[in-house]
């Protein structure tokens, strides 16, 4: 097991190597360069000249690459254009917000997947199961953002029953300590803030939730129906145990495998996802600060958001292959 | 004629036919799903809609109306109005020929993006299939790079860089079909190289370009058509994505459902089907594609043949 762990590990340098002159390339493929981005409407040929002396620009490209290398490990993303912070500080105030939205959105997806997944298997071909194939479909053609907007004309502009956007009524004065707004409330006792926050989050985290919804209702589907078929699962019945041991312990026991892989490999999507459904609830995540960086063209932001969610991307693969490798022991051979 | 007289004339005419080929067969079983069916006529529908929409466009939908245009105020887009069925959007057209139109410009997107995503793919997988070796594992790398970033943030990266323009949006969105479809037909092309009928070329001396273009190629093709089938599907929904995150085509008078629906977001209390309508458009055009390749999907698999 160590020594697949520290494989994986090492495999995922590179990628993280190479996405990072990726990303250090990607900010000089821009028109005019990065200087003139960086000064917008306000370059005029001098100003662009300085800018490219105090960014460095004038260097030979490896040394810029090296530098750039050298500040991003250390966790210097640079200033945001935008309010001139540190792109690190307001990343890390924003996170814990794309955080709760992103876990209240899997473990709705999970809560009400995995059963329906489980159930139309057993009754496949029958209309329950035609009617949450028909369901998941659909869940995947529905655009994110408008399912969001859907949610927020019923509940908020209709029926005037859940808050339109935000992760906490404006008046309600919580104290941050994890940023977390759900958790806070419980940790300091006020436990109206908590209530709120959850009252915020609801419609945002069912919107986010429908496309990890309809793949893990699917894939679980698929995969109780492969297992059901399987020879010990004949065995299992044929020497008698009852049905209800053979579906939990047989059938769903070894179903969940394939699920626990796909939760892992939802989160790029979960994260593409979060951007437009904090844009339509106005959440004030990481979503929220990719989007005024690209209305703004606030390129460092902009660079220093993709490189955090593609290594968040890759941490997350790496130990979704760790719990695999854990759950199932060939996978270490290979 | 009985059930049972019925099935023996299904196993003579089978037998008749010999033997078919998984393509054929997967085929003739795709449309014999009323699912497979329903996609098809949604995909027809809109193909059709999209050729001929801008000769049975009512009104002309690149040109605002006085009579739209007169009782256009911010708070207030006119409803229908004799001789504009769905009435006005926000900038005074005639809101129902734009959106027969839209059909066109979605299509247009959409095809091109999935077209951009697969050629470039299936160049990048081929390769890496044809010549395994250091070639592949050099271009599969570079595929988990980009597999490595969320999908919808390599769209962003690429259309930030890019002027606002219908072409940044279609390069953008093609680009996150690059690397499935270059896994996909290399993952495909590396078990035809085992194959036996591959090994009996090789033995038979038949030249590896031969090999590689009547054999192997044309075997592993079932797959990437399907993903292409469900990749229209996504890179319409996407292209609305970029188009409301303000990474869309500039040109707001362009008929494209994505971009109306995304240039439609801060109208919903005003006049909300300036948002429902194109958005159900898309939502109907990208259930029929995904039931069409999902019905193909699971004919082409092997498992399901009967």
């Amino acid at each position: 097991m160590l020594r697949f762990t520290v494989r994986r590990l090492l495999q995922a340098v590179p990628t993280l190597f190479v996405l990072s002159i990726l990303v250090f390339a990607w900010l000089r493929l821009l028109p005019g360069g990065p200087a003139t981005a960086l000064l917008g409407d306000k370059a005029t040929p001098e100003r662009v000249a300085a800018m490219n002396e105090v960014l460095g620009l004038d260097d030979p490209l490896y040394v810029q690459y090296f530098g750039f290398l050298g500040r991003i490990l250390t966790g210097d993303f640079g200033n945001s254009l935008i309010t001139g912070d540190p792109v690190m500080e307001e990343v890390s105030w924003a996170f814990p917000a794309t955080l709760e939205l992103s876990v209240a959105a899997m473990f709705l997806a999970v809560l009400f997947g995995i059963p329906m997944g489980y159930i139309a298997a057993r009754f496949r071909g029958r209309f329950l199961d035609n009617a949450t194939v028909v369901t998941t479909l659909v869940g995947v053609a529905v655009p994110v953002f408008f399912l969001g907007f859907l949610l927020k004309y019923i509940f908020t502009q209709e029926m005037s029953l859940l808050p339109p956007s935000g992760r906490q009524d404006v008046l309600i004065d919580a104290t941050r300590v994890t940023g977390i707004a759900t958790l806070d409330g419980l940790l300091t006792g006020e436990f109206d803030a908590t209530w709120d926050a959850m009252l915020h989050l609801i419609l945002p985290a069912v919107a986010l939730a429908s496309i990890p919804f309809a793949v893990i209702v699917r894939i679980t589907r698929a995969s109780v129906l492969d297992v059901q078929g399987e020879d010990f699962v004949r065995t299992a019945n044929s020497k008698g145990l009852t049905t209800q041991i053979v579906r939990k312990r047989h059938v769903l026991r070894n179903a969940l495998l394939p699920v626990s892989t796909t939760i892992g490999l939802q989160t790029g999507l979960l994260m593409s996802g979060a951007v437009l459904t904090e844009k339509v609830f106005a959440w004030g995540g990481l979503g929220t600060l990719l989007e005024q960086a690209i209305q703004q063209r606030d390129y460092p932001r902009l660079q220093g958001l993709i490189l955090l969610f593609a290594t968040v991307f890759v941490l997350v693969n790496l130990l979704v292959d760790l719990s695999y490798a854990i759950i199932d022991p060939r996978v270490r051979v290979r | 004629m009985s059930i049972l007289s019925t099935r023996k004339a299904d196993k003579i005419d089978s037998l008749a036919e010999g033997g078919t080929s998984l393509a054929m067969d997967a085929l003739r079983r795709t449309f014999r799903s009323p699912v497979a069916i329903l996609g098809l006529v949604i995909v027809g529908l809109f193909v059709i809609l999209a050729i001929i929409s801008p000769f049975v466009a009512p009104k002309d939908p690149y040109r605002p109306y006085p009579e739209l245009k007169a009782e256009l105020t911010p708070s207030n887009i006119p409803g229908p109005m004799p001789g504009f069925l769905l009435g006005s959007d926000q900038n005074g057209y005639d809101f129902f020929s734009r959106l027969l139109v839209g059909a066109q410009q979605t299509l247009f997107v959409g095809v091109f993006a999935t077209l951009i995503g697969v050629t470039i793919g299936m160049i990048i997988g081929g390769l890496a299939g044809a010549f395994g070796g250091w070639v592949d594992s050099l271009l599969m790398r570079l595929t988990d790079i980009m597999l490595s970033i969320p999908s919808l943030l390599l769209a962003i990266s690429i259309a930030a860089l890019m002027p606002g323009s219908q072409w940044t949006v279609i390069i953008a969105v093609a680009m996150i079909g690059v690397p499935v479809f270059a896994r996909l037909l290399r993952g495909a092309m590396m078990a035809q190289r085992s194959s036996d009928h591959v090994l009996a070329a090789t033995a038979l001396g038949v030249k590896r370009r031969t090999i590689v273009f009547r054999h192997m190629l044309p075997n592993s093709i079932g797959p990437v058509i399907v993903q292409a089938t469900l990749t229209l599907a996504t890179a319409i929904i996407d292209a609305a994505a970029l188009s409301f995150l303000g990474l869309g085509d500039s040109d707001w008078r362009r008929a494209e459902w994505g971009l109306m629906l995304g240039n439609a977001q801060e109208l919903l209390s005003v006049k909300p089907s300036l948002a429902f309508f194109p958005a159900i458009a898309i939502i109907v055009v990208a259930l029929g594609f995904t039931l069409l390749g999902e019905s193909m999907r699971e004919s082409l698999d092997p498992k399901n043949r009967r």
